[in-house]
């Protein structure tokens, strides 16, 4: 699914990024580790399709259409409730029965009750709930989830965990993390980024 | 179809966030009304219709540019645009609904704006109507261009005037000279010309601006 060589991103004279070499097969889940400013964000936007590298050779076997990200902010709208956040997403991305599949993960991720509420009113946790919606909305092949449990708490955690439980195997998963001991019974591989 | 579809989602929202926010289209207002109050009072009695018709024309400019300023706020504030240029829809539709968004915006400012105008000055001629819509076309599609690119940057508030007046230059001409010539026609063909050659420009290279 994913397949890097030498690859690396620079910003002008900065070099964020360098030599890496990944290969993440079809279904795989691939946990990416390292210290603050080793290049993790910056290899998820990679292969998310959101930077182009400026070194080495990426190869990404999903269209964009495919691939769902999970950013540090939720890249959503604060003053748009999370029905009309989703639906705006299920839109662009023509997801099929885009209101009952809202409606499903809203349910899942424990939001439905506040779905008509703006986002701007919502805690940290609640809006990275909101973002594991957005990015889950339109069935994803490939999942680049950068820290997914920030700011959620232990009931938002096992959400995720259930929900990584579910897609494991049958999605390919790209995930960067501080916890890897948290994400070890779903790894199929790591990256340990310098 | 579908192209369209995903255009009236992006307007749509952006609409929606005007309305709840509300930070855009009253300072338009208030300013394009505010500066026809102080230029009333400022310019001398009797001056020429050739003076107001060049404050016109450089009010519509800079209530332009408050509007163009405020244009990517909500995607810069939570990175949204990355959600949007990751969507499957051609990314050329999130610069031409946003460029929609803010031709609404600034036609309802005018709505307000030209009827003060005609009342403090000298009237409003159709040719002079002609040329503030065809005028309003160019300046929403070069400058929502443009804005998306200022809006990565730091000096984002400096970068988008030092970027946009100076393109916007045929545009003033083209609208003076549709306000003031005897035959207004090949000043509103040169705006209309202006209008589709930028509008190409911008669609066609509007994926470069927001990509890494």
């Amino acid at each position: 699914m994913i397949r890097a060589r030498q690859l690396g991103k620079r910003f002008g004279e900065k070099r964020v990024l360098r030599g890496v070499d990944l290969d993440v097969a079809r279904g795989a889940f691939a946990v990416v580790t390292g210290a603050n400013g080793s290049g993790k964000t910056t290899l998820l936007r990679l292969c998310a399709g959101l930077a182009l590298p400026t070194e080495g050779e990426l190869a990404v076997g999903a269209s964009r259409a495919a691939v769902g990200y999970l950013a540090h902010e939720p890249l959503v709208y604060r003053e748009l409730t999370a029905l009309e956040n989703l639906d705006l997403y299920g839109r662009l991305y023509h997801v099929p029965e885009r209101r009952e599949r809202i409606g499903m993960l809203l349910e899942r991720f424990g939001l439905w009750e506040v779905r008509h509420d703006r986002v701007v009113s919502y805690s940290r946790g609640m809006t990275q709930r909101l973002a594991l919606c957005r990015v889950l909305l339109h069935g994803p092949e490939l999942l680049v989830l950068d820290e997914p449990y920030t700011a959620l708490d232990a009931a938002g955690a096992e959400l995720l965990d259930a929900q990584l439980t579910e897609l494991r195997g049958a999605q390919t998963v790209l995930v960067s993390t501080h916890d890897p001991d948290r994400l070890a019974p779903f790894a199929t591989q790591q990256l340990a980024l310098a | 179809m579908t192209y369209a579809a995903d255009v009236g989602a992006l307007a749509r929202k952006d609409l929606l966030l005007e309305l709840r926010a509300r930070d855009t289209l009253p300072a338009m207002l208030l300013f394009v009304v505010a500066t026809f109050v102080v230029f009333h009072f400022a310019l001398p009695a009797h001056s020429s219709q050739l003076a107001a018709s060049g404050l016109l024309w450089v009010a519509i400019l800079f209530t332009a540019l408050l509007g163009l300023g405020r244009a990517f706020v909500p995607e810069r504030e939570q990175r949204v645009l990355d959600g949007l240029v990751l969507a499957p829809c051609d990314r050329s539709a999130i610069w031409l609904a946003k460029s929609l968004a803010t031709l609404a915006f600034l036609a309802a400012a005018e709505l307000v704006a030209l009827p003060v105008f005609a009342l403090f000055f000298h009237g409003l001629g159709g040719a002079t109507v002609a040329g503030v819509v065809l005028a309003d076309l160019g300046i929403c599609a070069v400058g929502t261009f443009l804005g998306a690119m200022a809006v990565v940057t730091r000096a984002r508030d400096l970068l988008l005037p030092l970027l946009f007046l100076p393109l916007a230059i045929p545009i003033v001409v083209g609208g003076v000279g549709a306000s003031v010539a005897g035959s207004p026609g090949r000043y509103l063909g040169f705006l209309a010309l202006y209008d589709v050659l930028f509008a190409v420009l911008c669609w066609a290279s509007f994926e470069y601006v927001v990509t890494e």
